[in-house]
């Protein structure tokens, strides 16, 4: 490790492209020092094998608020993601273990699969509004944003009419300089608040959705804590969890593939020629986008070495995925969207035991958004020159702040 | 070509289930790996293949024949 420090979040000339810094630090620092907007220290990682490797090691998780951790805001500034979330779930080994399989079970590739048509036609209804309202429009706001906040209403049984104060609970929880201590306080209560009604209801008139079953359990599992369902804080936490995790990510990547696939419009060319790469451009774009925020903390509880450096335990680890996807010891040609890429093994979901749990259902509204632009808008084109598009500012997961298109 | 999958490992993702959903399956209950077909044909080889390189649990191993 060399003294020099770099300071996170990187620069990069333009939205969509790589922080010049990544290939040097591969090349010569894989193990660095970082500096994050908080002022604290942390080890920043980008080589493919590292990132990897440490995500996978079921020792590290992230940091809680008891560690003492490296945090990547200062107090009193981010929601939910940016502090480090709640304690009602558990977060490592077997509790964790149990309480995602629990939750996992209703993220199975199959389950996503036969949510295809309801999301086909969630779609489909969104490009229609946006094309009734005629080009130029701003893809982010009229589909991107829209859509995966529909479709984990719907996964929690949450009525159409309340979805748009669920994206603004969603966007006051990632933010991290955007609004206020007080602002993040109130939509987190307002949130608790109608998760507790809520739940009330689903508890008296179950119905077919994530949170019922949740409710309910698996009676007939052969062990009795799995059988049990969900306490009443575990609910609202894994709700929260659900959009916090689930709605912002996906908006934005949402953005960000559409943009990268105009960026140079032989690509989208190229889909339209071959529709059936649309698994394996979706894949390539995830692992292609250089806006995935800085990484993933991992909190170091004892003493190891990455890459024969010594990493102190108490140290803050951050892991850089999108700096691993561009690493070319892992991927021929990094540099390059190649759209048929096969297999793609990237890391844009993380590794190990704390990968995406809603990886399935992400690939798939992806996979859904891309076929029903090919198909409905086969024209379509950016409005503005990829160079003029911004980033959006003071979210964890990065996007982009408009996505505006013609066709 | 011999596949395994360790149950233990497996975080549930599903992606071996969307890269090769002839060769693997999750279960119901809680979402863990099924291997629906240890020794795949030809034709599902590279499916497999890849469904072992997209698992971030690294729980599917690939034993090729010699």
């Amino acid at each position: 490790m060399t003294e020099q420090v770099v300071r996170l979040p990187l620069a990069t000339d333009t939205a969509l492209d790589a922080p010049a810094e990544w290939e040097e630090l591969r090349a010569r620092c894989p193990v660095a020092h970082a500096s994050l907007p908080s002022g604290d220290t942390a080890v920043y990682l980008t080589r493919y094998e590292h990132v990897r490797s440490l995500l996978s090691d079921a020792r590290f998780v992230r940091p809680t608020a008891n560690d003492n951790a490296a945090r990547v805001a200062p107090d009193g500034v981010g929601g939910a993601a940016a502090t480090g979330s709640s304690t009602a779930l558990p977060d490592r080994g077997e509790p964790h273990r149990r309480w995602r399989r629990r939750v996992g079970k209703y993220f199975t590739a199959k389950r996503m699969a036969a949510l295809r048509p309801g999301m086909t036609a969630m779609a489909e209804d969104l490009v229609d509004a946006m094309v009734e309202q005629g080009a130029p429009a701003d893809l982010r706001a009229g589909l991107g944003f829209p859509l995966p906040v529909y479709v984990i209403c719907d996964l929690l049984g949450v009525p159409a009419d309340d979805r748009d104060r669920f994206s603004h609970w969603s966007d006051t929880f990632l933010s991290v300089t955007r609004f206020s201590a007080e602002e993040i306080r109130d939509a987190q209560a307002e949130f608790v608040a109608y998760m507790a009604g809520h739940i009330a209801a689903k508890r008296a008139e179950p119905a077919d959705d994530l949170l019922s079953a949740l409710i309910q359990g698996t009676p007939d599992a052969e062990d009795a804590e799995d059988a049990e369902g969900l306490s009443d804080d575990e609910l609202v936490a894994t709700g929260m969890g659900l959009l916090v995790a689930g709605h912002e990510t996906t908006a934005n990547m949402i953005g960000k593939m559409v943009s990268m696939l105009l960026e140079d419009r032989s690509r989208w060319e190229q889909l339209l020629a071959d529709p059936a790469l649309v698994r394996t451009a979706v894949e390539e774009s995830l692992r292609f986008d250089a806006n995935l925020g800085f990484g993933l903390r991992r909190y170091i509880s004892e003493d190891i070495e990455i890459d024969g450096e010594p990493v102190p335990a108490g140290s803050t680890v951050v892991c850089s995925m999108p700096a691993a996807n561009r690493d070319e010891r892992a991927f021929a040609g990094a540099d390059g969207m190649d759209l048929a890429r096969l297999p793609n093994p990237h890391l844009t979901f993380g590794a190990g035991p704390h990968s995406c749990l809603g990886q399935a259902l992400a690939r798939t509204e992806l996979q859904v958004v891309l076929e029903t632009l090919l198909t409905r808008l086969p024209t379509l084109r950016l409005a503005v020159p990829a160079a003029e598009l911004r980033k959006t500012e003071g979210l964890l997961v990065g996007g982009l702040r408009e996505v505006p298109v013609a066709w | 070509m011999k596949l395994s999958a360790d149950e233990d490992r497996c975080c549930g993702a599903g992606a071996c289930v969307l890269a090769a959903p002839e060769v693997f399956d999750q279960r119901d209950e809680d979402g863990v790996v099924v291997l629906l077909d240890d020794t795949p044909g030809d034709d599902r080889h590279a499916a497999a293949r890849e469904a072992a390189a997209m698992c971030p649990a690294a729980a599917i191993e690939v034993t090729e024949a010699p």
